[in-house]
């Protein structure tokens, strides 16, 4: 039954979810083909508690409370203990909230894909992250050449690959050293590089600044950069993985700098995460990502928004 | 106060002492980074627009608005004079900023003026104005394309098309957010 076609009494919703309804059906298709991808590649589903006591201290990231725990910003350092004890492949669908997360980009609360292999670097992680779209290009047959916020886009391997200076160096009208000195970084990305990436293929941007890496590990050769990229399509950020940092006594030190700056901005100081610290010491070398499933469908739709891909926003209840 | 989460389209906001209107807004978030407020704002006195980014932490001035429900008396050398209803204080409005409201202006028109710190800086008119029209050319039967309307003058000097049947003296009502006729008025 396609919706509200009894009732009448709601013309401006039936209006809304009639338009949305072929891009749910699309999101529908995603995510099966997502599963399908996971499993055939014997990667195990699992679901971790949404509920939890101690949020990653990230100093942009706001949790939102309930009772007296949180509802998840990410479920990473479940995930992460689950490789501790051995597990080598493991994927999440699950919904991810934020507080004051809101615009034509992102919702409060939001669909997360996250993924963890153990045994490879940031590196191999790019190459499954091409494989994974053009798997699911497929699957639900939009074919490689896809039309996203004005931009054909080939989404055929491999895809563009550029390091976080490149960047600044040919889009931006700084460099990332002058940048970050002026306290800028974040404005220069939003402004003058972002609209630049994934414009032909996606890009793949790698090998961000140290400080902005809470949980990656650092490239061995340069400690100034973590292994950390990010994915782009037509200028939209889809992806952020890296490989992971396993050193549970840097992980608490870069723990502790993050409560210290959300302490300074004002900002709630969560509990810390002593049992993902204590489970980090025997986590294996391991990738992992989070990918966002509303951008995506955002994406394979060619909505300009993401109320576009979802059932209801916030506002609409 | 109003904070960066606070911001959007059409909230008024005061920067160096003078009234804006944010016309586009943008949220974003760029990879863990802080959350950056993308906007468009207009300055409600002069027209000049800014594109400024605000963060997370950043607070504002709510501008200091109010609207008072005024007379429009009379225009000298482009000055446009409207009185307070309530205590006939007197206030003036120059040419530009009464914009194309100038079309709709009748003696004793009720209006709303938008005032800035008691300086009046913009004019609301009522979303439906009666005029008379002072001159309307008989209509040629089959003028080409337009056939179905004809151009007439109204006492404010303002021309807009209107049906064929609309004669001189008559009074008709317009639509002040379009410019376009709505009805004829029966006396």
């Amino acid at each position: 039954m396609s919706p509200g076609s009894k009732n009448r009494l709601f013309p401006q919703e039936q209006k809304r979810l009639a338009k949305r309804e072929r891009h749910l059906w699309l999101r529908a298709r995603m995510i099966h083909e997502i599963r399908r991808f996971f499993l055939e590649r014997k990667y195990l589903e699992v679901e971790t508690p949404l509920l939890i006591p101690a949020p990653l201290p990230e100093v942009h990231i706001d949790a939102i409370r309930a009772g007296d725990r949180y509802l998840q910003p990410s479920p990473e350092l479940c995930m992460k203990r689950l490789l501790s004890a051995g597990y080598p492949r493991i994927f999440q669908i699950c919904k991810c909230f934020r507080n004051e997360e809101r615009g034509g980009l992102h919702l409060p609360e939001f669909t997360l894909l996250e993924w963890y292999e153990t045994g490879i670097d940031y590196k191999i992680l790019m190459e499954e992250c091409e494989a994974l779209i053009v798997s699911i290009s497929e699957g639900i047959g939009t074919g490689k050449k896809i039309h996203c916020r004005g931009k054909e886009i080939d989404l055929t391997p491999p895809w563009e690959r550029i390091s976080v200076v490149e960047a600044f160096n040919r889009h931006a009208s700084l460099n990332m050293e002058t940048a970050f000195e002026k306290g800028c970084f974040d404005e220069v990305m939003v402004r003058e590089i972002e609209p630049n990436l994934g414009v032909n293929t996606p890009t793949l941007l790698y090998d961000y600044p140290a400080s902005l890496a809470a949980l990656a590990r650092l490239n061995p050769h340069d400690s100034e950069f973590a292994e950390r990229f990010e994915i782009y399509i037509s200028g939209l950020e889809l992806a952020n993985g890296f490989s992971e940092l396993t050193d549970p006594q840097e992980q608490r030190t870069r723990f502790e700098k993050d409560q210290l700056k959300r302490r300074r901005y004002g900002k709630e100081v969560y509990p810390t995460a002593e049992k993902f610290l204590k489970a980090l010491a025997y986590m294996p070398e391991a990738a992992g990502i989070a990918l966002g499933v509303d951008r995506l469908a955002m994406i394979f739709s060619n909505s300009p928004k993401i109320d576009d891909v979802v059932s209801f926003t916030p506002e609409e209840l | 106060m109003y904070s960066a989460s606070d911001l959007r389209k059409g909230l008024k906001i005061q920067i160096d002492n003078e009234p804006y209107v944010v016309t586009e807004f943008q949220f974003s978030k760029p990879g863990k980074g802080q959350s950056l407020y993308r906007c468009k704002l207009k300055n409600m006195i002069t027209g000049v627009i800014l594109d400024p980014t605000y963060r997370s932490g950043d607070t504002f001035e709510p501008a200091d608005l109010e609207e008072r429900k005024m007379q429009y008396l009379y225009n000298q050398e482009n000055e446009f004079c409207f009185m307070d209803v309530e205590n006939y204080e007197q206030t003036f409005l120059s040419h530009e900023q009464v914009g194309d409201a100038q079309n709709y202006l009748t003696d004793n028109l009720e209006v709303d003026i938008l005032f800035f710190k008691d300086k009046a800086i913009g004019i609301t008119l009522p979303n439906f104005v009666d005029l008379i029209v002072t001159r309307a050319d008989p209509w040629v039967k089959g003028d080409s394309a337009t056939s179905d309307t004809k151009p007439v003058t109204t006492e404010t000097g303002y021309i807009l098309r209107v049906p064929p049947f609309v004669e001189e003296g008559g009074k008709i009502t317009i639509d002040t957010r379009t410019g376009e006729y709505v009805t004829r008025v029966k006396e």
